[in-house]
Formats: C-alpha cells, structure tokens, sequence
C-alpha cells in the first residue's frame, strides 16, 4: 500500500525572492513514522520549504513527493494537513463553527466534537473566534488539522506565542492524538521542543540543511569540544580522518577540530603538526545550534 | 500501573479502520456550509443595518408618504418605490456578500482553506450562492415591509418583479467578488456602499431617471444598476425593457463575471 513511499521526499528544492535565496537545493527524504524537528533561526527557509511541501508555493527549481503523490492530491484526499504559521481564521464564526464548516469540504472527517476534544478546545466550542486567545486559536487550527485525521502532519511553529504551560499541553495534545505510523514534520526555533518531541532533527540554516540526525546524534554533535590552533596550512583531510574527529573547520590561519576526544587532538596537534595557541573549549546544545545555525560550517 | 484506566490514547491506536481517502463529491461545495454562512452573515449587525434594514426604513421614509399616488396606468407609486428599493436591497445584500472575499483574504483564510479538499471553484460557488440567499433575503424584507404599508398588487407582478429583482442582483455578486479579489481589506463595504449609493442613484432606484438632468441621464444609461432597475420595474410600469436595458445588464454581467474570474484565477494561482 501507500506505506512504501516515503511520506516526504523533497528534492533539490530551491526558491528565491528576488535576491534572497530563501531556499537554496534543500534534499530531504521524510519516512512514514518519524517525527522530525526543523530547526533553525528566523529566516532560515522553514516556512518556505513547508510552504513549498504543502503545496501553497511552486519552486524555482527541484520537486516534492508527498506521500507518494503530489502535495495537492494529497491536501485533496486529507492526507496531509497542517497548522500554519500565517494563516486566519473567520474571526466572526464560533470555534465549532469553524470546525464544523471545515469538515464539510472533506469526504470524511472525524466528528467536530471529538477534534474539540482532542485539541483541548471542547469548552469553548461556542465561543467567536475573534475573541479567543492567541494559544486558542492555535489550538482550533489543530482541531482543523486532526478533523481528517492525516497521515502527515505538518505544524510551522505551532506553538508561538504560547507560554510554557501553554506549549507543554499543546505538545501532549499531539502526543496523545499521534497514532501509529502518522508522520510529523514540524518547525520551531525551540530546542528543547525538538529535543522533546522528534525523533530526528534536522537543522536548517540559509536554505540549506546544516545538520540532520536523531535527537541523540544532534546531541553528541554538540557534546563535544571544540579545539581550536593556529596551524597555517593545515592539513584538513589528515585531521578530518583523525579518531573522534566530527568536524574540522578551516578559517585563515585558524583550525578548528569537533571532537569527542580534545585531549588526544591537542596531543596530537601539539606533538605532530606545527600548531600553537591551542584553545579547548566545551560546547552544549545551545551552543551547537548557535554554532550550527549562525556560522559558515567548513566545507 | 495496571490499574490505570485506558488512556484516550489507546482507543485512537486501536481504531483499526483507515479513513476515507476519496475526493469529496463537488469539490468540496456543501449545501450545509451555506446555513452557517448564513448565520454568520446575520450575525454581523453592520450588515444587517446596511443590508437588511435600512432599505425597509428608506421604503418608510419615501414610499409611505406617496400613498394614494398612482403612476399613469394607475397602480401605486408606493409599488415602484418598494420594486426600486428592493432592487437596492438586493444589490447591496449580494455585493456584501461577494465583497466577502476581500475580508477572508485579508484574513488569510483563503491560505487556510488550500490546505482543505475545498476547490476554489467551489469556494466561489458557496459565495455566491450565499449572496443570492442574502439577496431573496432582502428582496423578500422590502416587499413584505410594503405589503405591510399597503402595497397591492396582481401576484404576477409581485413575482415578477421579485424574481427581475432577485436574478439581477446577481451581477451584484460578481461585482463584489471582482472587488473582493482586487482589494484584499477587511472593511471593503465601507467604501463600497457610497459607490453603490451612486450607482442606485443613476439606476433610477431612489428617484425615477427622468427627474435627472438631462446630462446625468445621458450617463445613467451606461450605469450598471440602469438595466436592472428598469427589468424590475417592467411588471409593474408596463412599459417593456429598452434595447438599452438588455445591453446594459449582458454587458455589465459580462464585464463583472469576467472580471471576477480573471482575479480570482490570478488569486488562486501558485507563486
Ligand atoms: N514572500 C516573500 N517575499 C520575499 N521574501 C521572502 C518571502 N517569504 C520569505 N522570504 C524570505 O525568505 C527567507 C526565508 O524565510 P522563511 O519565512 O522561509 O524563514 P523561516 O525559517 O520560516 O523563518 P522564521 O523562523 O522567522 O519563521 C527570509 O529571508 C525571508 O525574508
Ligand atoms: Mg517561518
């Protein structure tokens, strides 16, 4: 059946505005089941590439498999769905309204009630929407989501705008409505919510992605230390293929080495290359993500 | 642990049959939509002002003192006030209604309504069907509103003239549809109303054509509402509807349908 496809699969996707390459040759294949985080910072391409994935915004250049199929027939046959980041809702309808009339453009929907439930907005069902809060509203355009119960769900920082407590129920909320084998694909800037949430991360930055493993390896990319020396000429490759060697950067005059392992780079580089001024110094995640998503990562 | 009630969870996990996947029948158009759309409608009390009340207070204010005038075949002048204001009611109803587009695109329910099944063929489909609801809604006000005051007519003329006034509002609907996709804004209609005033004004709808200038009915008759005025009129004057007339509204339906599905096509299209 349909479970052999990947749910996504994008290929060389590309997309400008202008001058700005919001998107930049962004390959990413997405299977059936996995929960993956898209991380990075204002501007990084998220939003675009979602956009590009649902079928809102045509590339410049690469193509889009959902779920086997295009982006629209999938939209078409409820399939996929998605919380947007921009995106209204009637302010002048009721939050049952809304979702009652959202379920009649589908072939079949689960009851209106029961997605009220499921998004924790059961309480106020008859209330207009113009007057809910912003972590309200956000959660009906959840209930709209889950009313064709998708196989794929995409949420572009679904949880904006919310506080902790807010975001907290709002992550069990999807929790508790994924069912078996639904693919979730969502973008946020948080990563602790990554951290929670995904399975796999994957870390956007300048349309590109940077970095892309499950939670653990994302992590272990930020456990380590980074050695820094300044060594003219350094050999990269030999570096690179030194043992516990993650990453090696070469910028000017300066090396810098990721590694699991500093205290046998800096013997190493010490002892056996010409490198003086070494520096070693521990990194978190918040760190990783920074390094990851704001600096130029050496080819 | 054990003991622990079954989560809502498990029953979801369980749930062994695979949804629906096929198309929805018509693109998405739903019947049912059109009663919240209405609801929705009737809420808003500046629609209702402007769409449903007021055109019966203008009947008030300007037919009721003509009662007991008859126009030259001698039916009552109040009738081809209620007939001109029910043509206004009308119009005015279906272009709030199509003019609702602009505010859902502002809105950005249009976004949300791609991630939906709903075709947007169907989408304007329920808009104007919403907008003819509305339209009969207030057709129906204002003749009850005159019958009320003391209206009498043959039946054929009260339906004719319903019917003339009802089915011509529908160039109304693509009126507001085509500015709904030209301007994205919530308040459309509060520029759209004075336009419209105007426009009834040169219609003959609040006072006859031929009391204007002699200028301004020159222009009148190129004047969208001109042929619809007088459609409606035709029952209840007798006098038959002029090559003008017809040209007028076939051009003026033409001119705003197009127009509207030019700009709703360039809406809908990717960028
Ligand atoms: N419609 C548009 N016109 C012009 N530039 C755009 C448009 N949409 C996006 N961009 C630009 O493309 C780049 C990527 O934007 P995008 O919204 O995809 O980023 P993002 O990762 O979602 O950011 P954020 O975290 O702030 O939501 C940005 O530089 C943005 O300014
Ligand atoms: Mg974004």
């Amino acid at each position: 059946m349909t479970s052999t496809h990947p749910a996504v699969e994008l290929n060389g996707l590309t997309k400008t505005f202008g001058t700005v390459t919001a998107v930049d040759g962004l390959s990413l294949r997405v299977q059936p089941g996995e929960v993956v985080a898209f991380l990075g910072p204002n501007g990084a391409g998220k939003t675009t590439t979602i956009d590009m994935l649902l079928g809102l915004a045509r590339p410049d250049a690469g193509t889009v498999r959902v779920l086997g199929g295009t982006a629209d027939d999938a939209v078409a046959r409820g399939r996929v769905a998605a919380v947007l980041q921009t995106g209204g809702l009637l302010k002048d309808l009721t939050v049952g309204e809304t979702v009652r009339m959202t379920a009649h453009f589908y072939r079949h929907t689960r009851p209106a009630a029961e997605v009220l439930e499921r998004a924790g907005i059961a309480d106020i069902a008859d209330r207009i929407v113009g007057r809910c809060s912003g972590g309200q509203q956000q959660r009906l355009r959840f209930a709209l989501a889950l009313l064709p119960d998708p196989d794929l769900m995409v949420l572009d920082e679904p949880t904006t705008g919310m506080d902790v407590e807010g975001r907290r129920d709002f992550w069990q909320a999807l929790r508790r409505d994924a069912r078996d084998g639904r693919t979730v694909i969502f973008a946020t800037h948080y990563l602790d919510e990554a951290d929670a949430y995904a399975d796999r991360i994957v870390l956007v930055r300048q349309g590109r992605i940077v970095a892309d493993g499950t939670t653990a390896e994302i992590k272990n990319l930020a456990a380590g230390r980074t050695v820094r020396a300044t060594l003219p000429g350094a050999d990269q490759a030999a570096l690179a293929a030194l043992p516990g060697v993650d990453a090696v950067e070469v910028r000017g005059d300066s090396v810098l080495v990721r590694t699991g392992d500093s205290d046998a780079i800096a013997r190493h580089l010490l002892t056996r290359t010409a490198a003086r001024d070494v520096e070693i110094t521990s990194r978190n995640l918040e760190d990783a993500f920074l390094a990851l998503t704001t600096e130029r990562i050496g080819a | 642990m054990s003991t622990l009630p079954a989560t809502p969870a498990a029953t979801r996990t369980d749930s062994p049959t695979q949804p629906d996947r096929r198309l929805p029948a018509m693109g998405g158009f739903a019947p049912a939509v059109l009663g919240i759309e209405l609801r929705r409608v009737l809420r808003n009390r500046r629609t209702l002002a402007f769409t449903l009340i007021m055109p019966a207070v203008f009947f008030l204010i300007f037919g009721l003192p003509q009662r007991g005038q008859t126009l030259d075949n001698g039916r009552p002048v109040m009738a081809y006030v209620m007939i001109s204001l029910a043509v206004y009611a009308a119009m005015v109803a279906t272009t709030s209604a199509g003019g609702a587009v602009a505010t859902e695109r502002a809105l950005g329910w249009s976004r949300q309504l791609r991630l939906t099944p709903l075709r947007p063929t169907a989408y304007v489909a329920t808009k104007v069907a919403t907008a003819m609801t509305l339209g009969l809604i207030a057709v129906v006000i204002e003749f009850v509103v005159g019958a009320a005051a003391g209206v009498r007519l043959p039946l054929d003329v009260w339906l004719l003239s319903g019917l003339a006034a009802w089915l011509g509002s529908l160039v109304f609907a693509a009126f507001g549809l085509f500015i709904g996709y030209l301007v994205p804004a919530e308040n459309v209609m509060q520029f759209i109303g004075p336009i419209l005033a105007v426009l009834a004004m040169f219609g003959g709808l609040f006072v006859p054509v031929e009391v204007l200038p002699h200028v301004l009915q020159q222009v009148a008759k190129f004047t969208p509402v001109y042929g619809m005025g007088e459609l409606a009129r035709a029952p209840l004057t007798g006098d038959g509807v002029s090559m003008a007339g017809v040209a007028n509204m076939v051009f003026w339906t033409l001119a705003f349908g197009v127009g509207a599905a030019r700009l709703f096509r360039r809406d809908t299209a990717r960028v």
